[in-house]
Protein backbone atom coordinates (compact mmCIF):
# COMPACT_ATOMS: atom_id res chain seq x y z
CA UNK A 1 0.00 0.00 0.00
CA UNK A 2 1.30 3.34 -0.96
CA UNK A 3 1.18 6.28 1.77
CA UNK A 4 -0.95 8.25 -0.35
CA UNK A 5 -3.56 5.09 -0.10
CA UNK A 6 -2.79 4.53 3.27
CA UNK A 7 -3.38 9.04 4.17
CA UNK A 8 -6.38 8.51 2.27
CA UNK A 9 -8.09 5.46 4.03
CA UNK A 10 -7.62 7.16 7.27
CA UNK A 11 -9.31 10.44 5.71
CA UNK A 12 -12.19 7.63 5.10
CA UNK A 13 -11.91 6.29 8.53
CA UNK A 14 -11.75 9.87 10.60
CA UNK A 15 -14.61 11.38 8.25
CA UNK A 16 -16.90 8.14 9.16
CA UNK A 17 -16.53 8.46 12.92
CA UNK A 18 -16.68 11.92 12.98
CA UNK A 19 -20.06 11.82 11.21
CA UNK A 20 -20.90 8.36 13.74
CA UNK A 21 -19.78 10.88 16.50
CA UNK A 22 -22.43 13.85 15.58
CA UNK A 23 -25.24 11.26 15.56
CA UNK A 24 -24.23 9.63 18.85
CA UNK A 25 -23.98 13.45 20.09
CA UNK A 26 -27.39 15.12 19.05
CA UNK A 27 -29.65 11.97 18.81
CA UNK A 28 -28.30 8.81 20.69
CA UNK A 29 -27.00 10.39 23.87
CA UNK A 30 -29.66 11.58 26.19
CA UNK A 31 -30.21 15.25 27.25
CA UNK A 32 -28.78 16.30 30.99
CA UNK A 33 -30.87 17.13 33.70
CA UNK A 34 -29.39 19.23 35.33
CA UNK A 35 -28.16 21.19 31.99
CA UNK A 36 -30.37 20.06 29.29
CA UNK A 37 -29.28 20.09 25.67
CA UNK A 38 -26.16 22.37 26.40
CA UNK A 39 -24.01 20.01 27.93
CA UNK A 40 -23.46 18.16 24.72
CA UNK A 41 -21.00 20.59 24.08
CA UNK A 42 -19.24 18.61 26.10
CA UNK A 43 -18.59 15.72 23.66
CA UNK A 44 -16.25 18.62 21.66
CA UNK A 45 -14.70 20.11 25.06
CA UNK A 46 -13.49 17.11 26.67
CA UNK A 47 -11.84 15.37 23.70
CA UNK A 48 -10.66 18.36 22.52
CA UNK A 49 -8.67 18.93 25.62
CA UNK A 50 -7.70 15.37 25.90
CA UNK A 51 -6.20 15.66 22.55
CA UNK A 52 -4.16 19.28 23.04
CA UNK A 53 -2.64 17.27 25.76
CA UNK A 54 -1.70 13.84 24.26
CA UNK A 55 -0.12 16.34 21.09
CA UNK A 56 1.70 18.23 23.52
CA UNK A 57 3.05 14.83 24.65
CA UNK A 58 4.22 14.09 21.19
CA UNK A 59 5.80 17.28 21.64
CA UNK A 60 7.36 16.17 24.19
CA UNK A 61 8.97 12.94 23.16
CA UNK A 62 9.62 14.38 19.90
CA UNK A 63 11.65 16.83 21.56
CA UNK A 64 13.78 14.59 23.07
CA UNK A 65 14.02 12.16 20.62
CA UNK A 66 15.90 15.04 18.74
CA UNK A 67 18.09 15.88 21.56
CA UNK A 68 19.37 12.13 21.37
CA UNK A 69 19.58 11.18 18.08
CA UNK A 70 19.55 14.15 16.25
CA UNK A 71 17.13 12.77 13.73
CA UNK A 72 15.92 15.85 11.97
CA UNK A 73 11.99 13.30 11.43
CA UNK A 74 11.78 13.73 15.40
CA UNK A 75 11.78 17.74 15.15
CA UNK A 76 9.27 17.83 12.07
CA UNK A 77 7.22 15.34 14.11
CA UNK A 78 8.27 17.60 17.88
CA UNK A 79 6.66 20.75 15.42
CA UNK A 80 4.29 19.37 13.33
CA UNK A 81 2.41 18.33 16.82
CA UNK A 82 2.63 21.53 17.90
CA UNK A 83 0.93 22.86 14.85
CA UNK A 84 -1.95 20.64 14.67
CA UNK A 85 -2.00 20.84 18.89
CA UNK A 86 -2.01 24.18 19.01
CA UNK A 87 -5.76 24.17 16.74
CA UNK A 88 -7.26 21.73 19.35
CA UNK A 89 -6.22 23.75 21.74
CA UNK A 90 -7.59 26.91 20.77
CA UNK A 91 -11.25 24.80 20.63
CA UNK A 92 -10.62 24.04 23.80
CA UNK A 93 -10.53 27.64 24.53
CA UNK A 94 -13.29 28.33 22.56
CA UNK A 95 -16.07 25.78 23.22
CA UNK A 96 -15.16 26.13 26.83
CA UNK A 97 -16.49 29.75 27.17
CA UNK A 98 -19.68 28.95 25.21
CA UNK A 99 -20.50 25.74 27.50
CA UNK A 100 -19.34 28.07 30.74
CA UNK A 101 -21.84 31.27 29.43
CA UNK A 102 -25.56 29.04 30.18
CA UNK A 103 -23.97 26.88 33.01
CA UNK A 104 -22.09 29.54 35.09
CA UNK A 105 -23.44 32.65 33.65
CA UNK A 106 -19.81 34.17 32.49
CA UNK A 107 -17.77 33.69 29.50
CA UNK A 108 -14.73 33.41 31.46
CA UNK A 109 -12.82 32.93 35.21
CA UNK A 110 -9.87 33.06 36.02
CA UNK A 111 -10.17 29.28 37.82
CA UNK A 112 -6.75 27.75 38.02
CA UNK A 113 -7.83 24.80 35.34
CA UNK A 114 -9.09 27.32 33.10
CA UNK A 115 -5.91 29.77 33.59
CA UNK A 116 -3.50 27.03 33.00
CA UNK A 117 -4.94 25.57 30.00
CA UNK A 118 -4.56 29.12 28.53
CA UNK A 119 -0.61 28.73 29.89
CA UNK A 120 -1.07 25.27 27.81
CA UNK A 121 -2.34 27.22 24.64
CA UNK A 122 0.69 30.14 25.16
CA UNK A 123 3.15 27.53 25.00
CA UNK A 124 1.60 26.23 21.48
CA UNK A 125 2.18 29.70 20.79
CA UNK A 126 5.61 30.60 22.02
CA UNK A 127 6.77 27.14 20.63
CA UNK A 128 5.47 28.41 17.09
CA UNK A 129 6.69 32.20 17.45
CA UNK A 130 9.90 30.92 18.79
CA UNK A 131 10.60 28.33 15.59
CA UNK A 132 9.64 31.42 13.48
CA UNK A 133 12.18 33.51 14.77
CA UNK A 134 15.17 31.51 14.46
CA UNK A 135 18.34 32.69 12.42
CA UNK A 136 19.96 29.54 11.63
CA UNK A 137 17.49 26.55 11.38
CA UNK A 138 19.53 23.79 12.56
CA UNK A 139 20.34 25.28 16.04
CA UNK A 140 16.97 26.74 16.11
CA UNK A 141 15.79 23.03 16.22
CA UNK A 142 18.12 21.94 19.04
CA UNK A 143 16.49 24.83 20.98
CA UNK A 144 12.85 24.54 20.15
CA UNK A 145 13.44 21.06 21.60
CA UNK A 146 14.67 22.34 24.93
CA UNK A 147 11.84 24.64 24.94
CA UNK A 148 9.40 21.87 24.32
CA UNK A 149 11.21 19.82 26.99
CA UNK A 150 10.55 22.75 29.46
CA UNK A 151 7.36 23.71 28.64
CA UNK A 152 6.41 19.89 29.61
CA UNK A 153 7.04 20.36 33.36
CA UNK A 154 3.97 22.54 33.26
CA UNK A 155 1.44 20.13 31.65
CA UNK A 156 1.59 17.69 34.65
CA UNK A 157 0.98 20.64 36.57
CA UNK A 158 -1.94 21.75 34.58
CA UNK A 159 -3.76 18.27 35.24
CA UNK A 160 -2.99 18.46 38.56
CA UNK A 161 -4.15 21.61 39.22
CA UNK A 162 -8.20 20.65 39.49
CA UNK A 163 -6.81 18.73 42.61
CA UNK A 164 -4.52 21.06 43.91
CA UNK A 165 -6.83 24.28 44.04
CA UNK A 166 -10.48 24.51 44.94
CA UNK A 167 -12.04 25.26 41.85
CA UNK A 168 -15.35 26.25 40.39
CA UNK A 169 -14.47 23.54 36.57
CA UNK A 170 -16.04 20.80 37.77
CA UNK A 171 -14.70 17.10 38.69
CA UNK A 172 -13.45 14.91 36.01
CA UNK A 173 -15.83 13.20 35.35
CA UNK A 174 -13.77 10.27 33.99
CA UNK A 175 -11.03 8.88 36.04
CA UNK A 176 -12.25 11.50 38.72
CA UNK A 177 -12.70 9.51 41.66
CA UNK A 178 -15.54 7.76 43.90
CA UNK A 179 -17.74 10.77 43.60
CA UNK A 180 -17.46 11.59 39.54
CA UNK A 181 -20.43 9.37 37.77
CA UNK A 182 -21.37 9.82 34.37
CA UNK A 183 -23.78 7.14 33.00
CA UNK A 184 -22.73 4.39 30.61
CA UNK A 185 -24.31 6.09 27.41
CA UNK A 186 -22.61 9.04 28.19
CA UNK A 187 -19.62 7.61 28.87
CA UNK A 188 -19.57 5.95 25.60
CA UNK A 189 -20.30 8.77 23.69
CA UNK A 190 -17.59 10.46 25.13
CA UNK A 191 -15.09 7.92 24.78
CA UNK A 192 -15.95 6.91 21.33
CA UNK A 193 -16.14 10.87 20.29
CA UNK A 194 -12.20 11.24 22.32
CA UNK A 195 -11.06 8.80 19.55
CA UNK A 196 -12.60 10.36 16.04
CA UNK A 197 -10.76 13.46 17.12
CA UNK A 198 -7.91 11.35 17.79
CA UNK A 199 -8.22 9.66 14.57
CA UNK A 200 -8.68 13.07 13.51
CA UNK A 201 -5.22 14.69 15.15
CA UNK A 202 -3.23 11.94 14.05
CA UNK A 203 -4.73 12.07 10.11
CA UNK A 204 -3.95 16.10 10.12
CA UNK A 205 -0.71 15.11 11.84
CA UNK A 206 0.57 13.17 9.29
CA UNK A 207 -1.03 15.89 6.54
CA UNK A 208 1.75 18.04 8.52
CA UNK A 209 4.26 15.61 8.49
CA UNK A 210 3.81 15.06 4.34
CA UNK A 211 4.63 18.85 3.90
CA UNK A 212 7.57 19.01 6.20
CA UNK A 213 9.03 16.31 4.63
CA UNK A 214 8.47 17.65 1.05
CA UNK A 215 9.90 21.47 2.17
CA UNK A 216 13.30 19.35 3.12
CA UNK A 217 13.39 17.83 -0.06
CA UNK A 218 12.71 21.24 -1.94
CA UNK A 219 15.31 22.65 0.09
CA UNK A 220 17.98 19.90 -0.78
CA UNK A 221 17.11 20.18 -4.24
CA UNK A 222 17.61 24.24 -3.83
CA UNK A 223 21.06 23.17 -2.55
CA UNK A 224 22.08 20.91 -5.21
CA UNK A 225 20.93 22.93 -8.08
CA UNK A 226 23.56 24.92 -9.78
CA UNK B 1 34.55 18.16 43.29
CA UNK B 2 36.83 20.65 44.58
CA UNK B 3 37.61 21.67 41.00
CA UNK B 4 34.09 22.15 40.02
CA UNK B 5 33.64 24.37 42.88
CA UNK B 6 36.51 26.23 41.47
CA UNK B 7 35.62 26.51 38.68
CA UNK B 8 31.73 27.87 39.71
CA UNK B 9 33.91 30.40 41.65
CA UNK B 10 35.61 31.70 38.67
CA UNK B 11 32.69 32.10 36.73
CA UNK B 12 30.89 33.88 39.36
CA UNK B 13 33.33 36.10 40.24
CA UNK B 14 33.91 36.44 36.67
CA UNK B 15 30.68 37.59 36.01
CA UNK B 16 30.43 39.83 38.93
CA UNK B 17 33.81 41.18 37.71
CA UNK B 18 32.00 42.40 34.48
CA UNK B 19 28.81 43.75 35.97
CA UNK B 20 31.14 45.82 38.59
CA UNK B 21 32.88 46.86 35.96
CA UNK B 22 29.58 48.70 33.92
CA UNK B 23 27.80 48.97 36.85
CA UNK B 24 24.63 49.22 34.25
CA UNK B 25 22.94 45.66 34.67
CA UNK B 26 21.92 46.34 38.32
CA UNK B 27 21.51 50.33 38.30
CA UNK B 28 19.19 49.83 35.37
CA UNK B 29 17.39 46.53 37.17
CA UNK B 30 16.76 48.52 40.54
CA UNK B 31 15.78 52.31 38.53
CA UNK B 32 13.09 49.86 36.17
CA UNK B 33 11.52 48.11 39.32
CA UNK B 34 10.94 50.65 41.54
CA UNK B 35 9.10 52.56 38.31
CA UNK B 36 6.99 49.77 38.16
CA UNK B 37 6.03 50.20 41.71
CA UNK B 38 5.06 53.85 40.88
CA UNK B 39 3.62 52.92 37.76
CA UNK B 40 1.28 51.03 39.73
CA UNK B 41 0.55 53.28 42.93
CA UNK B 42 -0.36 55.93 40.47
CA UNK B 43 -2.43 53.65 38.35
CA UNK B 44 -4.50 52.58 41.28
CA UNK B 45 -4.08 55.32 44.16
CA UNK B 46 -3.12 52.67 46.73
CA UNK B 47 -3.46 53.33 50.19
CA UNK B 48 -4.94 51.88 52.99
CA UNK B 49 -6.65 48.64 52.99
CA UNK B 50 -6.47 48.54 49.33
CA UNK B 51 -2.64 48.66 49.33
CA UNK B 52 -1.93 45.60 51.51
CA UNK B 53 -4.54 43.71 48.99
CA UNK B 54 -2.45 44.56 46.11
CA UNK B 55 1.27 44.80 47.63
CA UNK B 56 1.94 41.39 47.05
CA UNK B 57 1.05 41.87 43.19
CA UNK B 58 2.72 44.91 42.21
CA UNK B 59 6.01 43.39 44.28
CA UNK B 60 6.48 40.08 42.14
CA UNK B 61 5.51 42.05 38.98
CA UNK B 62 8.00 44.42 39.44
CA UNK B 63 10.54 41.19 40.25
CA UNK B 64 9.08 39.60 37.23
CA UNK B 65 9.68 42.80 34.93
CA UNK B 66 12.92 43.28 36.55
CA UNK B 67 14.28 39.67 36.10
CA UNK B 68 13.51 39.89 32.38
CA UNK B 69 15.52 42.85 32.07
CA UNK B 70 18.47 41.29 33.90
CA UNK B 71 18.69 37.82 31.91
CA UNK B 72 18.15 40.11 28.43
CA UNK B 73 21.39 41.92 29.49
CA UNK B 74 22.88 39.03 30.95
CA UNK B 75 23.77 37.47 27.25
CA UNK B 76 23.60 40.56 25.42
CA UNK B 77 26.93 41.30 26.89
CA UNK B 78 28.06 37.86 26.02
CA UNK B 79 27.07 38.24 22.49
CA UNK B 80 29.42 41.39 22.34
CA UNK B 81 33.48 40.38 20.85
CA UNK B 82 31.84 36.76 21.16
CA UNK B 83 32.26 36.55 24.60
CA UNK B 84 29.91 33.85 24.15
CA UNK B 85 32.48 31.52 22.27
CA UNK B 86 35.14 32.13 24.22
CA UNK B 87 32.86 30.65 27.04
CA UNK B 88 32.04 27.54 24.86
CA UNK B 89 35.97 26.64 24.39
CA UNK B 90 36.63 26.80 28.34
CA UNK B 91 36.93 23.15 29.24
CA UNK B 92 34.31 22.95 31.57
CA UNK B 93 30.75 21.25 31.52
CA UNK B 94 28.22 23.50 30.49
CA UNK B 95 25.67 22.88 33.17
CA UNK B 96 28.80 24.91 35.34
CA UNK B 97 28.48 27.82 32.84
CA UNK B 98 24.42 27.86 33.79
CA UNK B 99 24.95 27.24 37.64
CA UNK B 100 27.27 30.71 37.60
CA UNK B 101 24.89 32.60 35.46
CA UNK B 102 21.79 31.13 37.37
CA UNK B 103 24.13 32.66 40.78
CA UNK B 104 24.89 35.88 39.20
CA UNK B 105 21.83 37.05 38.32
CA UNK B 106 19.92 35.46 41.37
CA UNK B 107 22.34 38.32 42.92
CA UNK B 108 21.16 40.61 41.28
CA UNK B 109 17.58 40.08 41.17
CA UNK B 110 18.00 39.98 44.85
CA UNK B 111 19.97 43.13 44.98
CA UNK B 112 16.87 45.05 42.89
CA UNK B 113 14.11 42.74 45.01
CA UNK B 114 15.80 44.77 48.45
CA UNK B 115 15.43 47.60 46.73
CA UNK B 116 12.13 47.54 45.39
CA UNK B 117 10.67 46.47 48.87
CA UNK B 118 12.45 49.04 50.67
CA UNK B 119 10.71 51.72 48.31
CA UNK B 120 7.46 49.76 48.49
CA UNK B 121 7.87 49.81 52.47
CA UNK B 122 8.25 53.46 52.38
CA UNK B 123 5.35 54.74 49.85
CA UNK B 124 2.98 52.27 51.28
CA UNK B 125 3.63 52.71 54.92
CA UNK B 126 3.92 48.74 54.93
CA UNK B 127 6.38 47.29 57.49
CA UNK B 128 7.60 43.93 56.11
CA UNK B 129 9.84 43.09 59.52
CA UNK B 130 6.73 41.07 61.78
CA UNK B 131 6.64 38.22 58.66
CA UNK B 132 10.62 38.99 56.91
CA UNK B 133 11.70 35.45 58.00
CA UNK B 134 9.14 33.96 55.93
CA UNK B 135 8.56 36.57 53.28
CA UNK B 136 12.48 36.18 52.48
CA UNK B 137 11.66 32.42 51.92
CA UNK B 138 8.86 32.72 50.08
CA UNK B 139 10.75 35.68 47.64
CA UNK B 140 13.95 33.22 47.57
CA UNK B 141 11.99 30.32 46.35
CA UNK B 142 10.35 32.03 43.90
CA UNK B 143 12.99 34.10 42.16
CA UNK B 144 15.00 30.74 42.51
CA UNK B 145 12.81 29.38 39.69
CA UNK B 146 12.11 32.44 38.09
CA UNK B 147 15.33 33.04 37.44
CA UNK B 148 16.22 29.19 36.77
CA UNK B 149 14.07 29.25 33.53
CA UNK B 150 15.03 33.06 32.86
CA UNK B 151 18.62 32.08 32.26
CA UNK B 152 18.10 29.08 29.76
CA UNK B 153 15.34 30.79 27.88
CA UNK B 154 17.47 34.19 27.55
CA UNK B 155 20.12 31.92 26.68
CA UNK B 156 17.70 30.57 23.46
CA UNK B 157 15.99 33.92 22.93
CA UNK B 158 19.89 35.50 22.39
CA UNK B 159 19.99 33.02 18.93
CA UNK B 160 16.49 34.76 17.54
CA UNK B 161 15.77 37.19 15.57
CA UNK B 162 13.34 39.08 18.33
CA UNK B 163 15.25 38.53 21.09
CA UNK B 164 13.63 41.56 23.70
CA UNK B 165 10.24 40.15 23.16
CA UNK B 166 10.66 36.36 22.99
CA UNK B 167 12.17 36.24 26.33
CA UNK B 168 8.93 37.38 28.24
CA UNK B 169 6.87 35.21 25.44
CA UNK B 170 8.50 32.35 26.27
CA UNK B 171 9.32 32.82 30.44
CA UNK B 172 6.00 34.09 31.20
CA UNK B 173 3.70 30.90 30.45
CA UNK B 174 6.30 28.76 31.70
CA UNK B 175 6.35 30.61 35.31
CA UNK B 176 3.09 31.21 35.77
CA UNK B 177 2.73 28.61 38.32
CA UNK B 178 5.06 30.15 40.59
CA UNK B 179 3.76 33.33 39.76
CA UNK B 180 0.46 32.02 41.40
CA UNK B 181 1.63 30.02 44.11
CA UNK B 182 4.70 33.34 44.93
CA UNK B 183 1.56 35.80 45.14
CA UNK B 184 -1.19 33.42 47.24
CA UNK B 185 1.88 32.65 49.41
CA UNK B 186 3.37 36.88 49.98
CA UNK B 187 -0.03 38.02 50.55
CA UNK B 188 -1.18 35.22 53.19
CA UNK B 189 2.22 35.82 54.81
CA UNK B 190 2.10 39.50 55.08
CA UNK B 191 -1.22 39.20 56.28
CA UNK B 192 0.03 37.78 59.34
CA UNK B 193 -1.59 34.00 58.65
CA UNK B 194 0.10 31.32 60.61
CA UNK B 195 2.57 29.26 58.22
CA UNK B 196 0.31 26.50 58.28
CA UNK B 197 -1.75 28.50 56.07
CA UNK B 198 0.59 28.55 53.15
CA UNK B 199 3.13 25.71 54.00
CA UNK B 200 2.01 24.20 51.12
CA UNK B 201 1.97 27.14 48.63
CA UNK B 202 6.13 27.20 49.64
CA UNK B 203 6.45 23.54 49.33
CA UNK B 204 5.39 23.94 45.71
CA UNK B 205 7.92 27.37 45.38
CA UNK B 206 10.58 24.63 46.58
CA UNK B 207 9.19 22.03 43.96
CA UNK B 208 9.47 24.47 41.11
CA UNK B 209 12.76 25.70 42.00
CA UNK B 210 14.44 22.77 42.17
CA UNK B 211 12.98 20.98 39.11
CA UNK B 212 13.56 23.89 36.73
CA UNK B 213 17.66 24.05 37.85
CA UNK B 214 17.93 20.44 37.51
CA UNK B 215 16.67 20.57 34.04
CA UNK B 216 17.72 23.89 33.32
CA UNK B 217 21.48 22.18 34.42
CA UNK B 218 20.92 19.06 32.52
CA UNK B 219 19.68 20.78 28.71
CA UNK B 220 22.07 24.10 29.09
CA UNK B 221 24.80 21.72 26.96
CA UNK B 222 22.31 21.97 24.12
CA UNK B 223 21.52 25.33 24.32
CA UNK B 224 24.90 26.29 24.38
CA UNK B 225 25.62 24.48 21.35
CA UNK B 226 26.85 26.10 18.23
Amino acid sequence: MTKNTSLTIHGIVTLAWLLVSLYLIFIFVPTDVNQGNVYRIMYIHVPSAWTAFVAYFILFLGSVRYLFKRSPAADELAWSAAEVGFVFCSCVLITGPLWAKPIWGIWWTWDPRLTLTFILWLLFVAYLLLRSFFVNPEQGAVLSAVVGVIGFVDVPVDYMAIRWWRTQHPQPVVFGGPNSYLPPSMKFTLFFTAGAFLCLFFYLLRHRLNYGRMRHELQQLRREAP
Amino acid sequence: MNRTLVIIRALIWKELRVEWRQRETLASVCVFGVLVVLLFDFGFSMSGEASLRLLPGVLWIAFAFSGILSFNRSFAAERQNACLDGLRLAPVDPGLIYLAKLAANLIFLSVAEIVIVFVAAIWYNFSFLPALPWFSVIVFLGTLGYVAVGVTFAAIAANTRMREVMLPVLQFPVVLPIFLAAIEATSSALKGDPSSEFRSWVHLLAAFGIIFVVLSFLLFEYVLEE
